[in-house]
């Protein structure tokens, strides 16, 4: 792996690091669960899980504010419950029931959280990456400070959408801050199968942007990197290429892992299970002498959080077929 | 005849064009892995490489306008778009490129690429994943297109698109993939343009593309149980499609329906519906009924999904109508 770039230690505090962990924990629990609903076929929404991966969003959102906006992707129940999404209408929007975040029209690969800065989160490969870019412009023109996070994984940088994208924002000093996660794969084939190297990072070197590559599964790092991006971004020194480096555990889609369809990962697998970054930050908490107890209870709290949750979504009703027709042009607008 | 299923039958014209034209080649997305293209390019890297079945980075664009390229530079390429919604990241060199090279040029060069892409819709998948683009296609000279419902012109269509010398938009739709039916093993090519009737009748003409052309054939038969005999026409091909045979056969029974798992506005039918409005004008017993997917996105609950797509009930009612059109209707008092 080429150079990293070390953050700067912000020192988190005590409540913060505990955040961060109850994040991580959230989406863990939400996803896992989620797998099995699928599973079992009570899920029919495509879902694309994002265990493995739970540092980056819960890094990244823990270093914005509300009114900072994110951008996703088909991969982006993570961003949602990290940037302050309940898991109410999310889990009831992957159910297609009428209380999901989008009356159950989206499904699992959209979703949005307007109230917490979720802007949208779409399945086609990097097309939020210059939508992004637009949010930042706007945020430029109105002066708001705010900054925008495009989530994307190394796939994405493929499109032609990406290069033009991060051209634009250099060029104009755009408040933007675009993260993209390094999992390796784009669906079935391996990072080194759709490239000559895996040095995604070294894009942001050809605009002249701060750009980083650094540990994906180390929350804290995550954390410390995007908030120096942020502080960049908002004092008007432009955009930032991070670059998190991870790995996710469930397949492309659904809860399998890919093996069954002739991905040849089980070496790596193991391998990452060993870096797994909620127990990495679970062990750093102990460490630093946050008690088991206090830890257990947190678990329990969030396990609960889950469990209310499905038990909502199974309650809920279904949309009315006539409801299809609505909302294909916008009501009244400002 | 020897019986496979529809994805078996684009797999075979494949692996058939490969084997017989150095010139061929298949790239897109999802060539080496069994998730995007179900059965219908299956092992073809293990038999003929991946130096010519390439599996590629996420870039349809690129992709798209290198196949066209190498099709102007004298081979023979498949490009694969496991969606049609991911090609629109490729219009310009389909619409700008590949559909007017030959005009601007005079003829003196040409780009015969064929383009094949999937609806792959339903499952809860939602607006990104669903839809059915071929009108956007068909509205563009330099183009041909074609959605074959069938095995038998899943084969010998691709094997036309290939051998055409134009660029042509292949357009196949999952839920057809399971469908089976008799195809030669041999190599023939079904005539781009040509529609086929699938049922003989003289009451009212139901025109139907892609997979509402099994639809229409179901409605067909339960019309048939009311006393209505419908005569049933695969489209085949929508750029160009067969006005002759369409407008003779409404000649002949005097009532139109077309059944298109697409929007209405501008959609392939109202083309149909244009078309054979002028050519039969006083033929027509009652106005052409058109079955259409609603005005909207497609949703993902599938609360929603189920009124969403129309059915072979939806072919009958449609049907009906134009017949209950017989009673008031002045054409034939005047005729
Ligand atoms: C424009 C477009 N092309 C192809 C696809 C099919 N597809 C869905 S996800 C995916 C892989 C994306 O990989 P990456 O961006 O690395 O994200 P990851 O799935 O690894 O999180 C592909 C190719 C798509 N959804 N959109």
């Amino acid at each position: 792996m080429p150079k990293t770039k070390k953050a700067v230690s912000t020192g988190m505090s005590a409540a913060g690091q505990l955040g961060l962990y109850r994040t991580m924990l959230r989406i863990r629990l939400f996803e896992n669960c989620l797998a099995g609903l699928v599973e079992h076929g009570e899920v029919k929404t495509p879902c694309h899980l994002y265990v493995g991966q739970e540092a980056i969003a819960a890094g990244v959102c823990a270093a914005l504010k509300k009114s900072d906006c994110v951008w996703g992707n088909h991969r982006s129940h993570g961003h949602f419950l990290a940037k302050g999404g309940k898991m109410r209408p999310l889990m009831a929007e992957i159910f297609g029931k009428k209380s999901g975040c989008c009356g159950g029209r989206g499904g699992s690969m959209h979703v949005i959280c307007r109230e917490e800065g979720v802007a949208g989160t779409v399945p086609i490969v990097a097309a939020t990456i210059p939508l992004a870019v637009g949010n930042a412009l706007a945020n430029k023109l109105k002066n708001t400070k705010d900054v925008a996070v495009a989530f994307f994984g190394d796939g994405a940088t493929e499109e032609g959408h990406f290069q033009e994208s991060v051209n634009l924002a250099a060029l104009y000093k755009l408040p933007a801050v675009f993260v993209c996660e390094n999992n390796m794969y784009a669906s079935h084939l391996g990072v080194l199968e759709r490239r000559v190297e895996n040095n995604l990072h070294e894009f942001g070197n050809v605009y002249r942007m701060n750009s980083v590559r650094t540990d994906g599964n180390d929350v804290l790092g995550v954390y410390e990197t995007t908030l120096e991006a942020v502080a960049r971004a908002r004092k008007g020194k432009g955009p930032s290429f991070l670059e998190f480096m991870t790995y996710r555990w469930y397949g492309h889609v659904g809860h399998r892992r890919d093996m069954d369809v002739g991905v040849k990962r089980k070496a790596e697998l193991e391998d990452w299970f060993r870096k797994d970054p909620v127990l990495l930050a679970k062990n750093a908490l102990e460490k630093s002498g946050v008690s088991v107890s206090k830890l257990d209870g947190i678990e329990e709290q969030v396990k609960a959080e889950v469990a209310d949750a499905l038990a909502f979504a199974r309650k809920e009703p279904y949309p009315e077929t006539r409801e299809v027709s609505e909302h294909v042009y916008a009501g009244r607008v400002k | 005849m020897r019986i496979i299923n529809y994805a078996n039958a684009i797999c075979e014209a494949h692996r058939q064009l490969l084997k017989s034209d150095p010139r061929v080649f298949i790239i897109g997305q999802g060539l080496w892995s069994p998730w995007y293209a179900g059965s219908s390019l299956k092992d073809l890297d293990k038999q003929f490489g991946k130096n010519r079945v390439i599996d590629t980075p996420v870039c349809e664009n690129a992709v798209t306008a290198a196949a066209i390229g190498a099709a102007i530079s004298g081979m023979r390429p498949i490009v694969f778009h496991p969606r049609m919604d991911f090609m629109l990241l490729a219009m310009d060199p389909i619409i700008n490129q590949a559909a007017n090279w030959s005009y601007m040029f005079a003829g003196k060069s040409n780009a015969p690429v064929v383009i094949r892409s999937v609806i792959n819709r339903g499952g809860e998948q939602g607006a990104q994943h669903s839809q059915a683009l071929q009108a956007l296609l068909a509205h563009i000279p330099g183009l041909k297109v074609v959605m074959p419902a069938t095995p038998y012109d899943a084969k010998g269509l691709l094997i036309a698109a290939v051998r055409d010398g134009n660029p042509v938009m292949y357009i196949d739709d999952r839920w057809l993939y399971e469908i089976e039916g008799a195809v030669p093993e041999e190599m023939y090519s079904v005539e781009i343009g040509k529609a086929a009737i699938r049922k003989k009748g003289k009451d009212v003409t139901i025109v139907a593309i892609s997979y509402m052309a099994k639809l229409a054939l179901e409605a067909g038969k339960a019309l048939a149980k009311n006393g209505i005999d419908a005569e049933v026409i695969d489209l085949r091909s929508v750029k160009p499609w067969d006005a002759d045979m369409v407008c003779s056969s409404v000649k002949k029974t005097g009532r139109l329906v077309v059944a298109e798992a697409a929007w209405k506005t501008c959609g392939v039918s109202a083309d149909i519906a244009a078309v054979v409005s002028r050519e039969a004008f006083d033929r027509l017993d009652a106005p052409v009924e058109r079955v259409t997917l609603p005005e909207t996105p497609a949703p993902a609950s599938k609360a929603l999904e189920a009124g969403y797509y129309p059915s072979a009930t939806d072919i009958v009612k449609a049907a009906e109508k134009t017949i209950s059109r017989r009673k008031n209707g002045l054409q034939s008092a005047l005729r």
